[in-house]
Parts: structure tokens; sequence; C-alpha cells
């Protein structure tokens, strides 16, 4: 497949450095209004990055036109260097090794912990699969290992619905976590948490970028910070800076529509 | 583990209300037909042959509800259609016991029924092959609805047809049937429908023995889909089910075909409705377009409601209550019922979400949760009077 590369993609041509994602020229129109306008960035394997933006900048847009929720107008989405994500639909780029985490914690609430964590875990998804699904020792160890990770363990056999906000966010990261994806989106993963839930959460998402590639979309500048990753700024769809927090802070263009306000 | 058998180990980890429900039939289905036709007539303990009939259907009804469950309270799935299923089952019977008639109807014709031959047909239509075959005709008992399920699902989930707007369609899905069994030429009977039955497998429905042995295979077919039933809620499919009521798009994200899942158990509950309706048919007697009525399929979902849905047992049992109800009130009442049914839905959508199984136990096994009927009397009640 011939893959286009725009001008953002120095050093690219090393198949070493083969970006996970890669955006280039995608526009999404809603109603006239322009959510997505010829937004392009890429994100290398193994990447943890930070994703900023005022409100209506088109943070929740992108996610969705990377998960197969909306199809762009134009542009191309790869996924691994060669898949083209525009042309699947949710199913098939969660099986592709795609996780998303919503802004609202949604997880099964009439489910245990146990059970949201067993129906995230990776493997066959077909009907008759499900149907005949045996936990075994291994299945049970990583269930266990995620526990440990979200620090829900002592919670397991609780109905989901009962735990409070914050544990909800990171059960719902423990399922994205063990649904083992490539790469993870996850929106705004410290909205309403306590400080010292979002300092654990900032934690829980760094571990998770030692052996994944994670994208966060975030409010909090504070949370942002304490990630110590590459920063991109998205302002009306596309993206206005791009650097580490400091270096995006320092930004004129930045500080006017955004930070500066 | 051990895994000596598989059924026992699964009876026990059943709940307690349907442990209750199994042991029931298990004694009904071998006490009423004792009752009825070894008890002689004088005796206090005889169960009379209509009422034999009666709980006979009423038990259909337990299993139309349950299959009806399997698919709204476990995935979400409102379909104000099902009875369209359940007539189906019906038809197929019927169909069944039409040929069985043989050249004993009215018009002495070998072949067509009474009705063909009313209208001057000639032939049998193709449609109505292999019916006399009882094998072929139950296979269609519960091949026809499932492959109507199998069409109407794969459209509607596939275009993501969910809510209200699922249940609008499968309403105007069940009329549609009605007004085309209506038809004449559709080959159905049109308005009468097919009745005058005379034969089940060579025994004569009319025949003591026959309704009894009728009514231990609506029990044991009862036992039977509840236990599918449970089967399927009790595995990871069944979790992935609820998964899909309570959030569906998530489960679409976690990378589960949604529309599959909808589809499998929109088609195993049809079926089950089929079964329903073919074990019916030949205890009342006839099946006519009446039972695709739109307020027939409402009717179930009332039952269910009644009954807690997201239970199955309890389904079944709200299934055998209301129509217990409605044997009695449109006899003392007959105005009265449509009345109250109406009443009753309003009164458990606001005062009893879960039904009466959620009313009596909250979690299997433990003692009933009164709390909850006490707040409903003081909602009810007016201030100071208690």
């Amino acid at each position: 497949m011939d893959i286009p590369r725009g001008n953002i993609l120095i050093g690219a041509s090393d198949p070493k450095f083969e970006p996970i994602l890669y955006l280039d020229g995608v526009s999404v129109s809603f109603d006239g209004f322009r959510a997505l306008n010829n937004l392009s960035f890429y994100v290398e394997p193994g990447e943890l990055r930070a994703i900023i933006g005022p409100n209506g900048a088109g943070k929740t847009t992108m996610m969705d036109v990377i998960t197969g929720k909306t199809r762009p107008d134009t542009g191309t989405v790869l996924f691994k260097g060669s898949i083209d994500l525009t042309k699947s639909d949710e199913t098939e780029i969660a099986n592709l090794g795609v996780g998303r985490k919503f802004q609202k914690p949604t997880i099964f609430e009439h489910h245990t912990v146990f059970e949201n964590l067993e129906l995230a875990l990776a493997g066959d998804r077909s009907v008759f699969a499900s149907l005949f699904f045996k936990i075994d020792a291994d299945k049970l160890a990583r269930i266990e290992t995620v526990l440990q990770i979200i620090a829900l363990a002592s919670l397991r056999e609780e109905i989901a619905g009962s735990l409070s906000h914050g544990q909800k966010q990171w059960l719902e990261i423990g399922m994205l976590l063990i649904q083992d994806p490539e790469l993870l989106l996850v929106d705004e993963p410290a909205a309403g948490m306590t400080d010292a839930e979002t300092a654990q959460t900032s934690d829980m998402l760094k571990e998770i970028a030692r052996d994944h590639s994670v994208v966060v979309v975030e409010h909090d500048m504070e949370f942002v910070k304490s990630l110590e990753s590459k920063v991109t700024v998205l302002h009306e769809g596309s993206v206005l800076a791009e650097g580490s927090l400091k270096t995006v802070k320092n930004n004129p263009t930045v500080i006017e529509v955004y930070l500066g306000r | 583990m051990e895994h000596r058998g598989i059924l026992l180990p699964f009876l026990l980890k059943a709940p307690m209300g349907g442990r209750i429900m199994l042991a029931v039939l298990a004694i009904l289905g071998v006490a009423v037909p004792i009752l009825n036709l070894a008890v002689p007539v004088e005796s206090a303990f005889h169960v009379p042959t209509y009422v034999v009939a009666l709980v006979g259907k009423y038990l259909c009804f337990a299993l139309l509800a349950i299959s009806v469950d399997l698919i709204w309270g476990y995935c979400g799935i409102l379909s104000l259609g099902h009875g369209a299923f359940f007539a189906l089952g019906g038809y197929a019977m019927g169909m069944y016991l039409m040929r069985q008639i043989g050249d004993r109807g009215v018009y002495k014709h070998p072949e067509l029924p009474d009705f063909m031959v009313f209208l001057n047909w000639k032939e049998l239509p193709w449609y109505w092959t292999g019916f006399d075959i009882f094998p072929f005709a139950m296979l269609m008992v519960v091949l026809v609805p499932g492959l109507l399920a199998l069409l109407f699902g794969f459209f509607a989930f596939r275009s993501r047809v969910t809510g209200v707007y699922l249940s609008i369609i499968t309403q105007a899905m069940t009329f549609a049937l009605l007004l085309a069994f209506f038809r004449n030429d559709m080959g159905f009977g049109g308005n009468n429908g097919l009745t005058d039955f005379k034969e089940l497998l060579g025994f004569n429905l009319q025949e003591g023995t026959t309704r009894a042995a009728l009514f231990t295979a609506s029990a044991v077919a009862l036992a039977g889909g509840y236990l599918v039933a449970l089967f399927i809620v009790r595995s990871k499919l069944g979790r992935v089910l609820v998964a899909i009521r309570d959030a569906e798009s998530r489960t679409r994200f976690l990378g589960y075909r949604v529309e599959y899942y909808k589809l499998f158990v929109f088609v195993i509950s049809a079926m089950m409705a089929g079964v329903a309706g073919a074990l019916y048919v030949p205890q009342v007697g006839i099946i006519n377009p009446g039972e695709f009525a739109p307020a027939n399929s409402i009717e179930i979902v009332v039952w269910v409601a009644l009954g807690g849905r997201g239970t199955l047992h309890g389904a079944a049992f709200g299934a055998v209550l209301v129509n217990f109800a409605k044997t009695y009130l449109t006899g003392a009442a007959p105005d009265f019922w449509l009345f109250f049914l109406g009443a009753l839905f309003v009164f458990v959508t606001i005062f009893l979400p879960k039904g009466i199984s959620g009313l009596l136990s909250r979690t299997p096994g433990s003692l009933p949760d009164l709390s909850r009927l006490k707040g409903i009397l003081a909602k009810l009640t007016p201030k100071g009077a208690l």
C-alpha cells in the first residue's frame, strides 16, 4: 500500500520509526461547522502524547475519527503505517488494537469489577466463543495483575455502579489495559478527580505507556505537566503547536488563543 | 472440579426462584395428569379437564414470557411484536393438525382442508407441502419464526435501530402479519384461521390422555426453555448481552460485534416463542390471525414487567399471574379487564420497576425485602391515615 508521506514525517522512512498513528489532512464538518480542519499529526510507537486545546478545538471529534465513530470528509488516518482506519467501523478498529476511554466513565454498571475486566480481556469476541467461554488460570492471572495496577483488587466483587467516580475512571483504564491495544486513546482521565486520585492516574498512565502508545486528551494543565510528555495543542480543528509543555507554553500564538485567557 | 454430569451442578446454581419454578413444574407435570385421569370425578382431588387445558395454556404463555425476558430483560431489546413469532409457531402446528384431518372434513376432500375447498382451490399450495409429516412440521415451528427473526433482526440491528424505534417496527411487523393472515388468498384460512382439529400423531385431541400429555409436554418445554435461557444468561455471552443493554457503544469499542449478539439472542427467543405457540394451539383448538394483534404482544411485555424482567423465572410467574387474573376477570367483570391491565402496567412501571420478584428477593436465597412494599404503601396512603 502506498503510504502518503506529508512533510511532518521527517525520518519516517526508517521502518523502526513508522508511526503507530498517522493523521494527514483530516477534515470533518457538521452542518457547516468545521470540527476538524486539515488536521495532521503523528504518534510514534511507545509514545505518550498529551493533546490539549480549548473547548471546541476538535479533541473529541479527533477521537471519534480515529475509532471509527465518525467518518472524515477528507484526509488519511493510518494505523501502524498501513491500516486505513477510515474504512473500518468501531468493532473492527477495536479488534485491530485501538482502545478508547471515554470522557465520562463508561463502565458496565451492573457487572462486578471482575466481570468488567473479564469482558474487556483480549480474546475471541465471537458469539459462540462467548457462549462456551471458560476462564483459565492464565486469564485469571491477567485480571489479577490489572486489578493490582488499578488499585481495585479488594473491590473485585463489587458492582461497578457502586464505585466512586475516580475508581470508575481507573476501572475503565484497567479495561483498556486488559484489552491490550497497541494504541490507547484516553479522553480526560482526570476530570472530576481529587488531587491524590489525579496523581495516581498520572502514574498509571505513565506505567501503561511503558509498553503501549498512549494519546491523552486533557484540560488540566497540572495533569499534563505531570505526564512529562510531548504536547500537541489543537485549535479550531488543526494543530497549533507541538513540543514539550514548556515550549508550547511559551509559544505566543498558544498564549493568545488558549493559555492567555 | 468434578465433571460428573452437567445438568445437576448447573441446576444447583440456578437462582432460588428458578429452582422453585422447576420443582413446581416437575410436580405439576406428574401430578396434574394423575389427578385428572386416575382420580375419580367425584373425588375432591380430581382435576377437571378444563383446568388441565387452562393451566397448560398458562404454561405456554410462561414460556413465551421467558422468551421476551431473554431479549428485553438481558439485552434491552423491547420487542412489541413477539406475539408474531408465537403465532407463526402456532400456525405451523395448526397446518400439521389440518393435514391430520384428512378426508374427515365437512367437504370430505381427501387432501384439501375445508377452507380451501370452500375457496374452490384445486390443489394444495406449495408452502403446505410436507406439513403432513410431523417432524417436518415441528422443524417449521422453530425454523419459520427463527428465519423471520433472523431477517428482521439483521436489517434492524445492522442499521442500529434501537430503543423505542425498534419497538415501533416490531409492532409494525406483527400488524403487517395480522393483515396478511386475514386475507383468504394467503391460504391460511383467513379470518377464521385453522380449527376443527381432530388428531395429533394419531391421538384424539378431545381425549383426556392426549390433553394430559400436552400439558406435561408444555411443562417440559417450559422447563427446557428456562434452562436454555439460563445457560445463555449465565455464560459470558449473557454478560455481553447485559453489557450491550447497559452501554451499547462501549461494548462496540471493546471489540464485540453487537449486532451479531443481538441477532443470536433474538433468533433463539423467536424460536422459543414458536415452540410456545405450537403447544398452545392443540390445547385451545384454534389458531387465527387474532394472535398477531399488536395488543397481544404488548400484553406479553406487561407479564414480564409485572413478574420482574431480567430474572427469567419472574417473567414466567408474571405470565401465569396475569393470565389467571384475566381468566377470573373476563368471567367476573368482562368490561373491566382492559382497564385493569392498563392500570397494572402503570402501577408496575412506577412502583415496581423490578417487578414482583424484585420485591420479594434482592439476592437469591435472601429474605424478602419488605421495606420497598412499606414505602409503596406509604406513598399510596393519604397522609395521616396510617
